[in-house]
């Protein structure tokens, strides 16, 4: 028998919307607990939910990318259930009629292959507040922030076969919703998490076996990890000819197990029906036409174009055309500054340094794309030196502020007036006698040296090029000594 | 208006009325029980302001100063709303209802908030966590329900008007009983944001005055758009007080044809032969009309009601806000505690059947069902009112009755006290209650039910109705008070 492992899997992806799914508070990671929990989230007495046009458009998007059935109407409907984290005690979400139907997923598969997965359909639903174990002695604590911030569950055909694929799979949307800026994408906060839907049968032919579903994995690996033990798993009992029990259960990556979940949070009848709060939403040709219009270009198009146009290498061209986000920054900052390859280098390196080390997004980045453009800009025009640079765009990140201002308040303003420069060099040339001999001797390795006592004199403002210029004019001037 | 007449002269002043009312209404709660809380403090401090402002001369709305009471399910910041429960007996809302704004805005001091049937179940005021509510004509009747605590202020005339809400009959039913004009505006009328929901489809705030005037003017308060609620309509509201004095020539009234089971008693029929009559004689039309599934309202209202009641009261589980039991032993414990002291029988009885009629297995036969015989009222009154302008009915079955007298096993009984009523719930259109005289010396009152958004029509058949007879000015004998 050639046995098959048979994988489904379920996506949560945390929209990206300015507000929660349905009232205005405000959709953010962290804060102190309940900070962001308003009367709606809180399911005070008479609050309403209303729908958050911005992530039904981002779901929409998501469809699109996906060449999937948009559904011109989607409907919601409230699934009951009574947990701490959902103050309602239900969830809206969407059953019958969701945002959008079938569609595909191209995953690129590491050996250069591509692997079809289909898309069953998604639906957008609200997400639950969390429960906090470890803050008051034998007392739990409900923490609102997250409840009621917009996801859309992408729920796949049973499409994969490996692990290896599962992964894949997951990475593809992954960074297809990345792209389409609908996602920050951080696992670790649980941006996107996924259930796994498992099942082992003997042969390809055969009807599918049994499935069991894996909850809440919330990183690429542990999907990978949890997918290949529990498949091994039904592959042993299947040998040994027992049954597969359908059940849920939750990976520990600590012991490296499965385990079935209790049985109380795995209610059955969610009494589903349609929410009498909220109406029907439906998408009309006009605003389908703009949500497709203010997508992107496909990702492949637009880095080709950056290599091809722009000079950008092949790596910083992928990671300023990662998302939306990151290529509208950009774009600003090389209209700005005028010289592309000089604002993708700074993107991919400064600023995508300066974001990892404080942890943050691009979006919620410190500092505005006019501000580098600015300070690039300046670097280009010669009036601050690379090193200088650099000092500005760490202070102006630590604290915003106008370039100008801070070039002048560092004292970083480059000397680009020759006479002043003239003067440095002339200093230089005559309190080292030796090099400048040297150098005339034909040794024009010490022009380096030289070089560098002026950048030293200038603390690092003068332009290093106009150095070497005025030095080597200087130097190479017939007749020997400075001051006569 | 009469009283909003009396400020606007200088010939007295809001704090004399806010303070009369005061009085009124604590002389009065041995009697009635319709406060559930009085709010002196916060009603006599708007007066004074009021009255400061008009002193100054200041422009103010028609209503500023006149004094009032919210039913209290309207959530009031900072003022406990109870809804009639012992759930909520603690619960003071961080937000106002959209209705209270609105009152605020009128600058209507408000006295208290008044007692209700539980979360608005019921039909006698008996289901109060605050005890029954006494009919003013005779103290050992009920005032109908669940609105009980309105309609006995102001039928009592402790304020000229109050707010209430309407599921099934909840405002025009106690209009009826206590000889009040009771109006439910269309579904999406008036905003339910802040507004305790029952359930959701059926919910519609309103008022009840002595008269359509009143009614009119009070109506204009409330009425009208609110994002917060997305099955608020966004139409714009027509001035009811102008409308009031549109002729009633060649308006035609629908009397449906009813079957046997919606007899009433002889005494009864003559009131309502003599109103029809008297709005003959002003000019209107009468044209026979047919509603073949009228018999089916109050089973299908039994099922939506509660169903969508099992998912609203889901929210009250002890854990974020209201009552909590003591020393719960785990979640579970928590949860079937806390719901069982804070609910009521009726409430938890309504409870169980809408999780029944939801429930997998038997949601097609009952939940999907009825909204397809829904869906068949609607269709009724449709075409009725292609051949009519407004349809008459009776309000009630019969005058107030004992309380107490329908506390049997069997609360089927008083569920049939929304016979006539629930149509227009089910089917989302206005109707208002109006008084038309006297059996055994109990008021009764007749309906009419308009086109959606035709509240202005319905109370312009009121006020002609009014104009020329004079049932709606009696008052009960030991209750004078000038709130009129």
């Amino acid at each position: 028998m050639s046995w098959q492992t048979v994988i489904g899997l379920e996506l949560h992806i945390q929209l990206h919307t300015r507000s929660k799914l349905f009232c205005g508070s405000p959709n953010a990671f962290g804060g102190a607990p309940n900070s962001r929990a308003g009367e709606v989230d809180s399911a005070l007495p008479g609050t309403l939910p209303v729908i958050n046009r911005e992530a039904v458009g981002m779901a929409v998007q998501l469809g699109l990318a996906l060449g999937a059935e948009i559904n011109r109407t989607s409907v919601f409907v409230r699934k009951n259930y009574f947990y701490p984290d959902l103050p309602k005690n239900y969830q809206i979400s969407q059953l019958q009629e969701p945002v959008f139907g079938a569609g595909t997923v191209e995953v690129p598969m590491p050996d250069g292959g591509t692997l079809s997965v289909r898309i069953n359909h998604a639906h957008l639903e609200e997400d639950a507040g969390r429960l906090v174990h470890d803050v008051f002695a034998e007392r739990s604590a409900v923490d609102l922030n997250r409840a009621g911030v917009p996801l859309i569950e992408v729920v796949s055909e049973p499409d994969m076969h490996s692990p290896e694929e599962a992964v894949a799979y997951a990475r593809a949307l992954h960074r297809i919703v990345r792209y389409l800026g609908i996602c920050s994408g951080n696992l670790s906060r649980g941006e996107l998490r996924c259930d796994a839907n498992v099942s082992v049968r003997p042969d390809p032919e055969a009807p599918l076996g049994t499935r069991t579903e894996l909850k809440n994995i919330n990183s690429f690996r542990f999907i990978g990890r949890a997918i290949e033990i529990e498949a091994a798993r039904q592959l042993r009992i299947l040998k040994s000819g027992g049954e597969v029990a359908p059940q849920t259960l939750l990976f520990d990556p600590d012991r490296d197990i499965v385990q079935p979940m209790r049985e109380k949070d795995t209610e059955s009848d969610y009494r589903y029906f349609p929410d009498p709060d909220l109406l029907p939403v439906y998408v009309d040709d006009d605003w389908l036409e703009e949500l497709r219009s203010g997508m992107p270009a496909p990702q492949d198009e637009v880095i080709r174009r950056y290599e091809e146009e722009f000079g950008l290498t092949d790596q910083v061209a992928r990671q300023v055309a990662a998302d939306v986000h990151s290529m509208d920054y950009f774009d600003r900052v090389r209209t700005l500054c005028g010289d592309a390859a000089l604002a993708g280098n700074w993107m991919a390196g400064a600023l995508t340094g300066a974001l990892h080390r404080d942890g943050l997004e691009l979006e919620r980045c410190p500092m505005p794309a006019e501000t580098l453009g600015e300070l690039l800009r300046t670097l280009v025009q010669g009036g601050i030196s690379s090193s200088a640079a650099k000092k500005i765009f760490e202070s102006l990140w630590s604290e915003p502020g106008s370039v100008d201002e801070r070039i002048d308040r560092l004292g970083l303003r480059a000397l680009t007036d020759s006479d002043a420069l003239k003067d440095a060099v002339e200093a230089v040339i005559a309190g080292n006698p030796g090099q400048v001999e040297q150098y005339r001797a034909g040794r024009t390795k010490v022009l380096g040296y030289l070089i560098g006592q002026v950048m030293q004199a200038t603390g690092g403002t003068a332009d290093a090029k106009t150095v070497n210029r005025l030095m080597r004019e200087r130097l190479d001037q017939p007749g020997g000594d400075p001051q006569s | 208006m009469q009283l909003a007449r009396s400020l606007r002269q200088g010939e007295t002043t809001s704090e004399a009325l806010t303070e009369a009312a005061l009085t009124r209404a604590r002389a009065a709660q041995d009697d009635l029980n319709a406060f559930v809380t009085l709010c002196p403090d916060e009603a006599l401090a708007e007066a004074r302001s009021v009255d400061a402002e008009r002193a100054a001369g200041a422009a103010l709305g028609p209503l500023a100063g006149v004094p009032m009471a919210h039913k209290d399910l309207f959530c009031t910041e900072g003022i406990r709303t109870t809804c009639g429960s012992r759930m909520l007996d603690n619960f003071i809302p961080p937000y106002d209802a959209h209705v209270v704004e609105r009152v605020k805005a009128a600058r209507m001091p408000v006295i208290g908030k008044l007692n209700m049937d539980e979360f608005a179940m019921g039909s006698s005021n008996e289901n109060s966590y605050y005890g029954a509510v006494h009919n003013p004509w005779d103290l050992r009747c009920s005032p109908g329900g669940s609105s009980g605590g309105s309609a006995a202020a102001v039928a009592a005339g402790i304020v000229p008007g109050a707010t209430g809400t309407d599921t099934g009959g909840s405002i025009r039913q106690p209009a009826a009983l206590c000889n009040l004009l009771g109006i439910k505006p269309s579904y999406g009328r008036v905003s339910r944001y802040g507004m305790v929901a029952f359930a959701s489809s059926l919910d519609q705030g309103g008022v009840l005055t002595r008269n359509a005037e009143d009614a009119a003017a009070l109506l204009q308060v409330i009425a009208g758009h609110d994002a917060r609620d997305a099955t608020c309509i966004n139409a714009p509201v027509p001035d009811y007080l102008a409308e009031l004095r549109t002729p009633l020539e060649g308006v035609r009234i629908g009397l449906p044809d009813f079957g046997d089971g919606h007899a009433i008693a002889p005494a009864y029929r003559e009131l309502l032969e003599a109103c029809i009559e008297q709005l003959r004689s002003l000019g209107a039309e009468t044209v026979s009309v047919q509603l073949p599934n009228a018999d089916l309202g109050i089973a299908i209202y039994y099922v939506i009601a509660p169903a969508e009641a099992s998912a609203n009261l889901a929210r009250y589980d002890g854990v974020h806000y209201g009552h909590r039991c003591e020393n719960p032993a785990d979640l579970q414990d928590l949860y079937r505690r806390s719901r069982s002291e804070g609910f009521g029988e009726e409430v938890r009885r309504r409870i169980m059947v809408g999780a029944h009629v939801l429930a997998r297995g038997f949601y097609d036969a009952y939940y999907l069902q009825a909204q397809k015989c829904r869906r068949l009222v609607l269709r009724d009154y449709q075409s009725a009112f292609t051949r009519c302008d407004v349809i008459l009915t009776p309000t009630v079955r019969a005058p107030a009755f004992r309380l107490g007298e329908k506390l049997t096993d069997d609360p089927t009984d008083l569920y049939l006290e929304d016979l006539y009523t629930v149509g227009a719930n089910l089917a989302g259109l206005p109707g208002l209650s109006m008084p038309v005289g006297f059996v055994d010396g109990l008021p009764v009152g007749v309906q009419l039910i308009g086109r959606a958004l035709e509240e202005g029509r319905i109370l312009s058949l009121a006020h002609r109705y009014q104009q020329h007879t004079d049932w709606h000015l009696r008052t009960p004998p030991g209750f004078s008070g000038d709130g009129a």
